[in-house]
Formats: C-alpha cells, sequence, structure tokens
C-alpha cells in the first residue's frame, strides 16, 4: 500500500461540485427571484439531518460521513431542479425521499443504484403534478415581485401579499409553453416569439445553462469528472434535435434551444456525471451520456412530461451494470495488439 | 528522434530525489556482523555451503543455486560463519528465513577473482558462471538473471532494454550508479547483448535525471546503445511499461516480454553483471539510497547482509523517526525490524516520520469516482476489482483480470476515499492462490481415494474368481456353482456400492461443514474488526 497519496478527500470533491453550482444559483436568484435561496437552504437542512438520523439508526460512524458533504450535493441539486416557489414541505419530502430511500435504504454512501436527487425529484413530479409547476416567472415578465419576506411566507404559509395571485409570480416554463402550444397546432417559429422565449432558449434560462456549463467546465478542469457523459449527453441530444428539426423545423425545436432550457446542462454536467449511480468505464460512459440523451429529447417530444432529465438519468441508472460489463477496456498485455 | 508511446494513467508524486542525490555513492564501511539470508532471488532457496566455524574469503559462494530458477550467495567479505539459521529478513510478513551470519575479521582477503573470457565461451556456460556469481535484478525483483538471458529455443531477443527510469519517489541509486560508474553498466550491458544477440540496446531513463542521462549517452556513442529520455511519470519504470514506451509494444498478460521480442533488466544489474565477468567478483554489494527523516540522506555502496540498523545509523536519522519502509513509498513495505540485513532486493530505505508519511484518514465507501481507472498504467477498473475483492467474489475478481494487477499503489495514490485497495488486491490474489493449493491438494486426495476404491475392486474381483474356482473344482452341485458367480457379482455390487458410500458420502458430509466452519469463523472475525474499527472513527478527526 502506497505511503503517500494525494491530498484530496471525498468532502473536497463534493465541496468543490458546491463550489461549482455557485455561478448558476446566482444567475437563478438575479433572474428568478430569492425564492431559490429559501429552497436551498430548506433541503440542505433537511438532507444533513435526514443523513445524520440515518447514519445512526444505521451504527455509521456520524462525523466523518456527515462532514463528506455528499448530502449537500444532493440537497442542492434536488433545490435547483425542483420549483422553488412550490410549498415547502415538498421540497422537503422531495429531500426525505432522496436520502432516507433512494440513498440510505440502498446502503448510504456509494451503494445506491439510482440518482438520489432524481428519484426526489421524479416521485414529486408522480405525487404533486400541480406544485412542480410552480416555476417563479422571470422577473422582468413578472407581473408582481416578492420581497424575501414575502417569499419566505408564501412559501411557509402559502399566503400573498393583498390582491396579489400566483399567475402574476409563476410563469409556464419554455418547454412547458412549446409543448403545449405545438400540441395547439402552432409553429415552432411562432410558438419562439413568445415573450418567454430569449435568443436561442428561454428568457434568463438561458444564461443560467451558460452559468452551468461554467460550473462543468470548472469540474472538467479539476478533472472532477471526464468528458465522455456531459459530452455524449449533448451530442447525443442535439444530433437527436437537429435531425428532426432538419426534417420539420415548425414541429420541432432546434438543437440549440434543446440545450439551453430546462435541465439539460444541469443534467449533463451535474446529475448524469454523479459517479455512484453512473457507468465506469470510458466506453460505458459515453452510452450512458448518449443514453441519457436520447432519453430526453423523446421524453420532450413525445413523452407526457415538458422535461426528461430526470427519467432518462433513472432509466440509464438501471442499465449501468449492463453498460459496465459490457464495456470493459483492453487490460494491459490483453488483446488484438499482441500478435 | 524515437516514437515514445504511452500507458494509460500513471501519477506523479512528489519527487524527494533531491535529498540523496547531490552527494556521490560512499562506501559503508565493514558492519559488525553479516546476516546473509540464502533467499534474496525469486525461485529456490540457495543450498548452504557453510557450517559454523568455517572461515570464508571474500566473495567465497556461501550458498549454491539450487535449481533452475535459483542463484547463488556469497561472503561478502572474509572472516568466520558464526551462525546457520533463522533470522528476521526483510519480507513485509516479517516471519524469519535461513540466514548465515557471518563475522568479519576486516581482512577483506577475496577469493581469487577470475575474470570471463565470455565471447570465447558458449552462452550457456556465461549463463551457469552469472548463476553462480549471484546475479538477481537489482530494480527490486530480484529475477536470477541468468534465467532471463537464456534464448531458449528463440535464435535472438532483437532488443534489449536497460530500465534506468528510476521512477519511484525518494530512490535515486541508479541515477548515482548512472552518473558514476557508467563504463561498467555499458559493458554490462554489451555481455548482455551478446547473449541475447540482440540487434538494438535501448536505456530508458526518466527526464528527470539530466546527469545521468548525459553520463550515459556520452559512454553510449560508440556502441551504438540508444539512451532515450522518458517523461517522468510513475510507474514508468515498470518493465512492462517501459517496454511499452519505448517499444510500443505490451508483454502479454502472463506471458514473457521474451515472447514479444524484449529482455528488459535494471542498470544496477547490467553494472554487476560487468563487475561479475569482467572482474570476476560475484554479487556481493548494492547501492542502496539511504534517506527520508534523516539528517545526512545519500548513497551507499553496501555488503549485502548488511544490518539495516548500521547502515541507518549512517545517515543520522532523526528521534521522531518510526520506522523504516524498504523501496520507495508507493511500492516498498515498513520493515518489521532494523535488525533485518540489506538484501539483493534492498534498493532504497526510507526512515519514516509521521509527519514525513501521514498515517491515511479512515476509509470512506467508494464513490466509483474513477480517479483509479483513470490512474491505473494496467487498464483495469480498479473499484470494480474493489468491489468484488471485498465481497469475496473471487471470480469475478479474477475475470476482471485482477491478476494483471502490479501492485503499483497509483489507485491507492490517487483514492479520495482512502481506501488502501492494494491491499485489498494483494488479500484476494492471496485468498485465490490459497483456494488453488486447496483444490489441487483435494483433487489429489480424490485421486488417490478413486484409485484405493479401484484397488478395492479388483481385490475383490479376484477374490470372488479364486473362491469361484475353488467351489468348481470341488465338484460342488452344478446348479449352485452355476449361480455362485452371478451371487458373487451381485454382492461384490453391493459392497461397491457400501464402499462407495462408506468412503464417498462421509468425507463429503465431514469436509464441508469444517470449510464452511472456518469460513464462518473467518467473516466473524473479519466482522468484529470492521466493527471495532467503526467504533473507533468517530473519535479520529475527518480531513
Amino acid at each position: 500500500m502506497a505511503f503517500v497519496s494525494t491530498p484530496s478527500s471525498v468532502s473536497a470533491v463534493m465541496l468543490k461540485v458546491l463550489f461549482a453550482l455557485v455561478p448558476a444559483i446566482a444567475v437563478y436568484q438575479l433572474y428568478f427571484g430569492p425564492a431559490i435561496l429559501i429552497s436551498i437552504v430548506l433541503a440542505s437542512v433537511t438532507a444533513i439531518a435526514a443523513e445524520a438520523a440515518m447514519l445512526r439508526l444505521s451504527g455509521f460512524p456520524i462525523k466523518p460521513f456527515l462532514l463528506d458533504g455528499s448530502a449537500l450535493v444532493t440537497a442542492w441539486l434536488l433545490a435547483l431542479s425542483m420549483p422553488p416557489l412550490a410549498p415547502w414541505w415538498l421540497i422537503v419530502l422531495a429531500t426525505l425521499f432522496a436520502m432516507v430511500v433512494a440513498k440510505h435504504l440502498y446502503g448510504g454512501l456509494g451503494n445506491n443504484l439510482f440518482n438520489p436527487a432524481m428519484v426526489g425529484y421524479a416521485v414529486m413530479l408522480i405525487s404533486f403534478p400541480a406544485h412542480m409547476t410552480q416555476w417563479p416567472a422571470l422577473s422582468t415578465l413578472a407581473q408582481a415581485h416578492l420581497s424575501f419576506a414575502e417569499t419566505l411566507q408564501f412559501i411557509f404559509s402559502g399566503a400573498l401579499p393583498d390582491g396579489m395571485k400566483l399567475d402574476a409570480l409563476t410563469m409556464a416554463t419554455p418547454l412547458d409553453t412549446l409543448r403545449t402550444q405545438l400540441l395547439l397546432g402552432r409553429g415552432v417559429a411562432d410558438i419562439s416569439s413568445m415573450p418567454v422565449f430569449g435568443t436561442v432558449g428561454g428568457k434568463g434560462g438561458e444564461l443560467l445553462a451558460l452559468a452551468y456549463l461554467a460550473g462543468g467546465a470548472y469540474l472538467l478542469q479539476q478533472r472532477l469528472i471526464t468528458w465522455h457523459i456531459p459530452v455524449a449527453f449533448i451530442a447525443a441530444l442535439a444530433l437527436f434535435a437537429f435531425g428532426f428539426h432538419a426534417y420539420d423545423a415548425a414541429r420541432y425545436a432546434s438543437p440549440w434551444f434543446q440545450l439551453a432550457t430546462g435541465g439539460a446542462m444541469l443534467g449533463a454536467f451535474f446529475i448524469a456525471t454523479d459517479p455512484v449511480t453512473g457507468a465506469t468505464t470510458p466506453k460505458g460512459k459515453i452510452i450512458f451520456g448518449a443514453g441519457i440523451g436520447v432519453l430526453v429529447f423523446i421524453i420532450r417530444t413525445w413523452g407526457g412530461y415538458p422535461d426528461g432529465v430526470a427519467f432518462a438519468v433513472l432509466i440509464l441508472n438501471m442499465c449501468v451494470p449492463l453498460i459496465d460489463a459490457y464495456t470493459q477496456p483492453r487490460v494491459f498485455g490483453h488483446g488484438e495488439k499482441n500478435s | 528522434m524515437r516514437t515514445l508511446f504511452q500507458f494509460n494513467g500513471g501519477v506523479h508524486p512528489a519527487e524527494h530525489k533531491q535529498e540523496s542525490s547531490t552527494q556521490d555513492i560512499a562506501c559503508a564501511p565493514l558492519p559488525t556482523q553479516l546476516i546473509v539470508p540464502l533467499q534474496q532471488h525469486i525461485g529456490q532457496r540457495a543450498k548452504p555451503l557453510v557450517q559454523v566455524g568455517d572461515s570464508v574469503l571474500k566473495g567465497q559462494m556461501i550458498g549454491q543455486a539450487d535449481g533452475a530458477t535459483s542463484c547463488a550467495v556469497h561472503a561478502p567479505t572474509s572472516g568466520r560463519v558464526s551462525a546457520i539459521g533463522e533470522a528476521p529478513v526483510p519480507h513485509p510478513s516479517g516471519l524469519p528465513d535461513l540466514c548465515i551470519t557471518i563475522t568479519p575479521d576486516g581482512a577483506e582477503q577475496w577469493v581469487e577473482r577470475t575474470p570471463l573470457d565470455y565471447q570465447s565461451m558458449s552462452p550457456t556456460e556465461v549463463r551457469k558462471h552469472l548463476r553462480d556469481f549471484g546475479l538477481a535484478g537489482l530494480g527490486g525483483a530480484v529475477f536470477p538473471s541468468h534465467v532471463k538471458l537464456n534464448l531458449g529455443k528463440l535464435a535472438k531477443v532483437p532488443t534489449l532494454i536497460l530500465n534506468g527510469a528510476e521512477c519511484e519517489p525518494w530512490i535515486t541509486c541508479d541515477d548515482r550508479l548512472m552518473r558514476e560508474r557508467t563504463a561498467d553498466i555499458v559493458a554490462g550491458a554489451k555481455i548482455m547483448q551478446h547473449l541475447l544477440n540482440a540487434d538494438e540496446v535501448l536505456i530508458g531513463i526518466e527526464d528527470n535525471k539530466p546527469q545521468a542521462i548525459a553520463a550515459m549517452r556520452a559512454a553510449c556513442a560508440d556502441a551504438r546503445f540508444e539512451v532515450i529520455a522518458v517523461p517522468t511519470l510513475y510507474p514508468s519504470g515498470g518493465a512492462k511499461q517501459l517496454t511499452k514506451i519505448l517499444t510500443g509494444k505490451e508483454p502479454p498478460s502472463g506471458g514473457r516480454s521474451s515472447d514479444i521480442g524484449v529482455q528488459i533488466f535494471n542498470v544496477a544489474t547490467a553494472y554487476s553483471v560487468a563487475r561479475a565477468v569482467l572482474h570476476g567478483e560475484p554479487l556481493i554489494s548494492r547501492i542502496v539510497t539511504v534517506t527520508g527523516n534523516v539528517d545526512q540522506p545519500r548513497n551507499y555502496e553496501v555488503l549485502l547482509g548488511t544490518p539495516v540498523k548500521e547502515l541507518v545509523a549512517l545517515a543520522s536519522p532523526r528521534n521522531d523517526t518510526q520506522g523504516y519502509i524498504m523501496g520507495g513509498p508507493m511500492m516498498g513495505f515498513t520493515l518489521p525490524s532494523d535488525a533485518v540485513p540489506v538484501t539483493k532486493a534492498s534498493n532504497c530505505l526510507i526512515a519514516s516520520s509521521p509527519k514525513l508519511f501521514p498515517p491515511p484518514p479512515p476509509a470512506l465507501p467508494c464513490i466509483r469516482c474513477t480517479q483509479c481507472a483513470q490512474a491505473c498504467p494496467v487498464n483495469l477498473q480498479p473499484q470494480d476489482l474493489y468491489w468484488f475483492s471485498r465481497g469475496r467474489e473471487f471470480g469475478k475478481a479474477q475475470e476482471y483480470n485482477l491478476f494483471d494487477c502490479i501492485e503499483c499503489g497509483c489507485c491507492d495514490y490517487v483514492c479520495p476515499s482512502h481506501i488502501p485497495l492494494v491491499q485489498y488486491y494483494r488479500f484476494a490474489k492471496g485468498e485465490i492462490w490459497a483456494r488453488e493449493r486447496e483444490k489441487q491438494q483435494a483433487d489429489l486426495a480424490r485421486e488417490r481415494h478413486e484409485f484405493r476404491l479401484q484397488r478395492i475392486e479388483r481385490e475383490k474381483k479376484e477374490r470372488a474368481d479364486k473362491l469361484a474356482a475353488k467351489t468348481q473344482g470341488s465338484k460342488a452341485p452344478s446348479a449352485n456353482a452355476e449361480a455362485d458367480p452371478k451371487k458373487a457379482a451381485i454382492q461384490a455390487a453391493i459392497e461397491r456400492a457400501k464402499l462407495k458410500r462408506a468412503g464417498v458420502m462421509p468425507q463429503n458430509v465431514e469436509n464441508l461443514p469444517v470449510e464452511t466452519l472456518k469460513e464462518i469463523k473467518e467473516i466473524e472475525a473479519r466482522r468484529a474488526q470492521l466493527k471495532q474499527a467503526m467504533e473507533k472513527q468517530p473519535d479520529t478527526p475527518n480531513s
């Protein structure tokens, strides 16, 4: 056993992931109001409490595991995936489900088969579909604005300041708008002229996507993730979008739109790259990432939900053992290179 | 310019070469006693040739090669054999081995040294001499050199590689040797080239040793040997890795490098070959780096058998030294005690202190981050091997090429969860070997048992035949005579079945539970240990 080691640790890895999320949170808060900060705090507190309780129940030492930071990563990713204006119990429930069922009932850190954040998200989406659509409107488009205190009050009690309606605060997301408008028979170009759309994606959302991209670039630079999953994810999604867009531009949105909206960038760099639940071989990572990209396109285009990152990730999580088993790299001294 | 090739991964730990590489090689003084292990090489232990009380001369053979893969050991100085018996040796197990202890007389009186005219001798004869000169690989693997220099059925091995990469941190013995004793290294390479009938000689040196590269280039100018600077990346000095870097060929898994027309030796081995063949000196000393937590790190030429304690004293270990690592910090091991002797495998001694090599923080679960897979020079998936080894799925581990692991420690080095991965692989390999041995023994026992059953059956039949012949001969009633053989046959069959049941069934029933019990016991013990470790962990701070 080596007597020396790199100074890296699980905590350091997780802290860097959190750090990489900071630009996106800043953009989110700037464009969509302070609700995201409240849900991040709610998720973090719930995650740490749930983790501590589960560690205690399963007899693991609490301190080193609590300090590993993995609970916070799950909490932040979940908060960034959920609609922040939803009632407080939604994010709390989602986090509890993610930590208790998806992570600790499978054996805790390193043993879970499914991405905990995505399990929490998917369960809430199926159980409380109405609450899961309370997306805050872009601040420049919203008819009303909430102060931090008012946001807090709304999330915890559901009470809005006098005379204000929920509709004034929330808005359908670009993906949702595209979906419903397409069903109404309008063309993509026509729909894209609606105020919720920006240059290529959703207004404000484009910048958020860029912030996730910047965070992802940092993770790559720090060698915490490899290029395989994000590149395969983005390439597959873009390729499919490009093909269908080229075939019928009126019915299928452009690849740029697909990449800049919804959970595409968050998914590609932060969620699909979860090491515990993802494929591990280089080839496997490419298949895994591409599979998610293709499924995201399919679910968005023909599925029952406006976005499909969570389901795509969970479905590919199921395939990981198979993918890894069939994509073992050639070991030194084996195979065709030796004649 | 030669195109160099890459192996997967590799790591770049802090080099720490400066500490010991700036001073020239010093000659370690004669120790008070020399403890010479008879097993300093891979293969069969040498057979002792002397008895307690014998006087020996410097360079006199005191242990004879025993079998094909074995080599001789020699008295490192003149003196008297004061003991022959088990003594602690530098091995991670801490188990003692057979050693010959010599008390020096201080005269340093040599045996007669006769250089060999190797060019007029047959290769077989030269190799026999090398075996009797005690030559084994000095890079650390100590494989008997004469075996690697055997062409066998091959007409030649086209490429001879000298390994001067010295990729492990802290170690500088090859660096200094290449700078100071260049001519003999080149001469040794020529002898090896002659024996292997090699077309080309490549000398690979990591580019963090510019002086060694310059010295070797100057010495090789007229020999048409190619000195190649390879990028500093651990483990480029692994025999297989260096072969790949220089030739692009990969020694086949489970095969030999000569299968791809390559043979590779450490530069120090080449030096010792030259000393042996051209000067008649057997392998009785080697260069050892003494470094780490010492005030005067340096390289020493050390007589084999010198107690570690006496050697490290020369470098003045600091007060907080708490032990010694033999080899480098990546693949070396902590010596069980400083009473063990320096052997042919001892390239480096690192005094360790908690400050220099802090114990790793408690291991966390594997998060499958694949940092290990990205670092693995053999392109294994260490995270999977860890999972299988830990779960005792040894078959699966083997299927995922556990035995291709060179235990270089790159995965340990990068693991953010600080899991001692190599220890898991060693454990799995050990278990697989143990099971293999058990299986072989069981097979042998079964064969013996089956043979015994056959013999009993045969004897029974012979007896029945004899009985039948007798009864026929005594003119018994013919009806009975006809029925008897049938009856005997039936009886024999019943007996056979009974024997089978008696012989086979109880064995299975008896053996299985013992095995299972043993396994259960092992598991229980491990569980208890884990539980203990778990209870301890909360107190230790986590970083």
